[in-house]
């Protein structure tokens, strides 16, 4: 029998603090499921005392260190609210890990410029580890505290550039400006990883393909059941002739940027 | 938060007695009465890392027609109190599809699969019924008259007692496979609906598939759902389903396979006593991928804590005065 890729564990809180404004860190102890973890997989997390809301919420894995993982996370709603008061030793069901993430770059292959908005900061965390080559991260958001974890992937020894839309921190404006005067200085052997809010993947859809750079994006659909069943979280993919929709828990999330019929999103 | 109720890993009861499980829908003999809702458990193989098929019941799959479906739009489905509004839109391989992709896996499965079909004519029902008579080896054909989210088929044929009728008796003469008919809740009264299926050469019922409903988003007073309207389901219909099922099963003779909202053994109980001979879980897949063994264990150790040695002692079994 193949070794599992997917399991379901009980899994212990083991800190949930504030990171910045609405965002937290949660820290669980997950013998089974962090071994496991591909950088841009995603656990789908069962709040307890989530009651009436009965659905999973799912959360991309934002670092593993021996059989801990940790998520990053923004209080949004009923879910993510009720998440961010439990507290250490608390048990949250998890099922994971979770979808098709991003392809590393092999040993002396592609340098890797990484694009984030958001919480997709910490779906490529694990990449920036993993690969081999150093490269650039773009992060962007609103505000200042939409920049999460840039000091983690300085200390990677990546070169980061931050912008936000009010100017509060690093460069003001769009995370794809200081992308496309990047990519003008050159784009042989570089390849673009993106996640984040749907507008800017569509954006650095765009700019791969106007520059001819391959790119990898993390797409955000909503879920219900993230194992491939309920057939909720669906995309439009081309097929050559056409388009067909797939699951973004299972095919998914990440998507090479070419294969994404943007004409048939709504 | 410690939950024990929660733990995904279903209590082995203590065997201290044989009770029997097993159950028979037409020709198809069940394990036990155990299974899954079409449309909430993929083709089984999404799930067979997270539990032991082998286990259920019975393996039920995702509605197929005859060709490839595109589905729906999305948003697809909308969380609610209680419960969730689906459209999937009955997104598909077809047959063809179906028996390239899924079959190799689910024919090795030591329990039957039962496959929900569905079509935009009659014909299509009974060619949909034929093709999977002649692959061999499936457990039974289960005719979704009942979905609410497509425009041309579905409902319209489980809420037309002639139309019903048609297509249960079209696919009766196209197979010998045990014939399970997925009925429409959307009626005034079941009663007939259900006779007419029997009429037809059903050998059951499934009851039932979801309800009609919508939801909108108050902020930007859109509908929820990219198909505007869709089907509840969840433990918020499992009280009408109830009904249905006891109103179905004083009007006809063959088994019923009881659904709507069942998180764990005492709803499922609750269906049995209503008249189900089996039950199958749906929407709680989507939050706990164990629910289907829990509700069997708990099932198990209901049946021991009660003296019962048959778990068909329970079907029917509410106590209903006279009136
Ligand atoms: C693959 C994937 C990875 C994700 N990774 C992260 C992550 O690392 N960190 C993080 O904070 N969030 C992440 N999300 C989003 C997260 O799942 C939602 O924010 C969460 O489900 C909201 O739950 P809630 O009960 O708090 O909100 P609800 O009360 O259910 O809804 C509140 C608001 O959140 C919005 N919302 C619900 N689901 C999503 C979604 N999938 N995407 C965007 N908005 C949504 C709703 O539209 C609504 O406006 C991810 C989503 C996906 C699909
Ligand atoms: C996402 C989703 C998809 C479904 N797809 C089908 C389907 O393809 N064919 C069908 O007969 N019923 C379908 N159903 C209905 C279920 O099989 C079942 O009748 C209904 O969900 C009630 O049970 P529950 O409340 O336990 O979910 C679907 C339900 C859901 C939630
Ligand atoms: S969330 Fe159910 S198929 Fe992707």
């Amino acid at each position: 029998m193949l070794p599992p890729t997917m399991v379901e564990e009980s899994v212990r809180i083991i800190s949930n603090e504030r990171a910045t404004d609405l965002y937290f860190r949660l820290v669980v102890q997950s013998p089974r499921i962090a071994p496991l973890v591909q950088p841009g997989q995603f656990a789908h997390l069962r709040i307890l005392p989530l009651r009436e809301a009965l659905l999973r919420r799912p959360f991309s894995i934002f670092r593993v260190e021996g059989y801990t993982f940790s998520i990053l996370y923004k209080a949004v709603g009923k879910g993510t609210e009720l998440l961010s008061r439990m507290r250490p030793d608390d048990e949250l069901n998890a099922i994971g890990p979770l979808g098709h993430g991003f392809t590393v770059p092999p040993a002396g292959g592609e340098m890797p410029l990484l694009v984030a908005g958001g919480y997709g900061m910490a779906a490529m965390y694990l990449l920036a580890q993993r690969s081999p080559q150093r490269g650039i991260v773009f992060v962007g958001g609103r505000r200042r505290v939409d920049i999460l974890c840039e000091d983690e992937f300085r200390a990677l020894g990546w070169d980061v550039r931050a912008t936000t839309e009010d100017g509060s921190h690093g460069e003001k404006g769009l995370v794809t400006q200081p992308l496309i005067a990047e990519l003008k200085r050159g784009t042989a052997g570089r390849k673009l990883f993106a996640c984040g809010p749907t507008p800017m993947l569509k954006a650095v859809s765009r700019i791969a393909e106007e520059f001819n750079v391959p790119a990898e994006l993390s797409m955000d659909e909503h879920m219900c059941c993230g194992v491939g069943v309920c057939l909720t979280c669906v995309i439009p993919i081309s097929t050559g002739d056409g388009w067909e929709y797939q699951r973004t828990c299972t095919e998914g999330p990440v998507f090479d940027s070419r294969l994404i019929a943007w004409e048939a999103t709504a | 938060m410690k939950s024990e109720a929660r733990n995904p890993k279903p209590e082995v009861a203590n065997a201290t007695r044989e009770v029997n499980l097993s159950v028979q829908i037409g020709g198809m003999r069940m394990q036990n009465p155990v299974t899954v809702a079409s449309g909430t458990f993929g083709y089984g193989v999404e799930y067979a890392q997270l539990l032991d098929l082998n286990q259920l019941g019975a393996v039920v799959v995702k509605g197929i027609r005859l060709g490839p479906v595109r589905g729906n739009p999305t948003p697809r489905t909308v969380e609610v109190a209680s419960g969730l509004i689906n459209a999937i839109g009955l997104q598909g391989p077809g047959v063809d599809g179906f028996i390239k992709k899924y079959w190799p896996f689910l024919k090795e499965l030591k329990v039957p699969t039962i496959i929900n079909i569905w079509g935009t004519t009659v014909e299509e029902y009974a060619e949909v019924a034929r093709r999977f008579d002649e692959l061999g080896g499936v457990g039974a054909l289960e005719l979704n008259v009942s979905c609410p989210n497509i425009k041309e088929g579905g409902a319209q044929f489980g809420t037309d007692c002639k139309l019903l009728s048609q297509v249960v008796s079209a696919c009766r003469k196209a197979t010998r496979l045990p014939l399970i008919t997925k009925m429409s809740p959307n009626v005034v009264s079941i009663a007939p609906y259900a006779k007419a299926a029997e009429e037809g050469g059903s050998d059951a019922l499934a009851v039932t598939n979801s309800y009609p409903a919508m939801a909108i988003d108050i902020e930007t007073r859109r509908p929820r759902l990219a198909n505007i309207t869709g089907g509840l389901t969840g433990p918020c219909i499992k009280p009408i389903a109830i009904k249905l099922v006891w109103e179905a099963a004083k009007a006809v003779k063959i088994p019923i396979i009881g659904m709507g909202g069942i998180q764990n053994s005492a709803d499922a109980i609750e269906f049995m006593m209503a008249g189900a001979t089996a039950v199958a879980v749906g929407t709680a897949n989507f939050y706990e991928p164990q629910t289907a063994l829990q509700v069997l264990a708990g099932l198990r150790d209901f049946l021991q804590r009660q003296g019962l040695t048959d778990v068909r002692q329970l079907v029917g079994s509410v106590r209903v005065e006279k009136v």
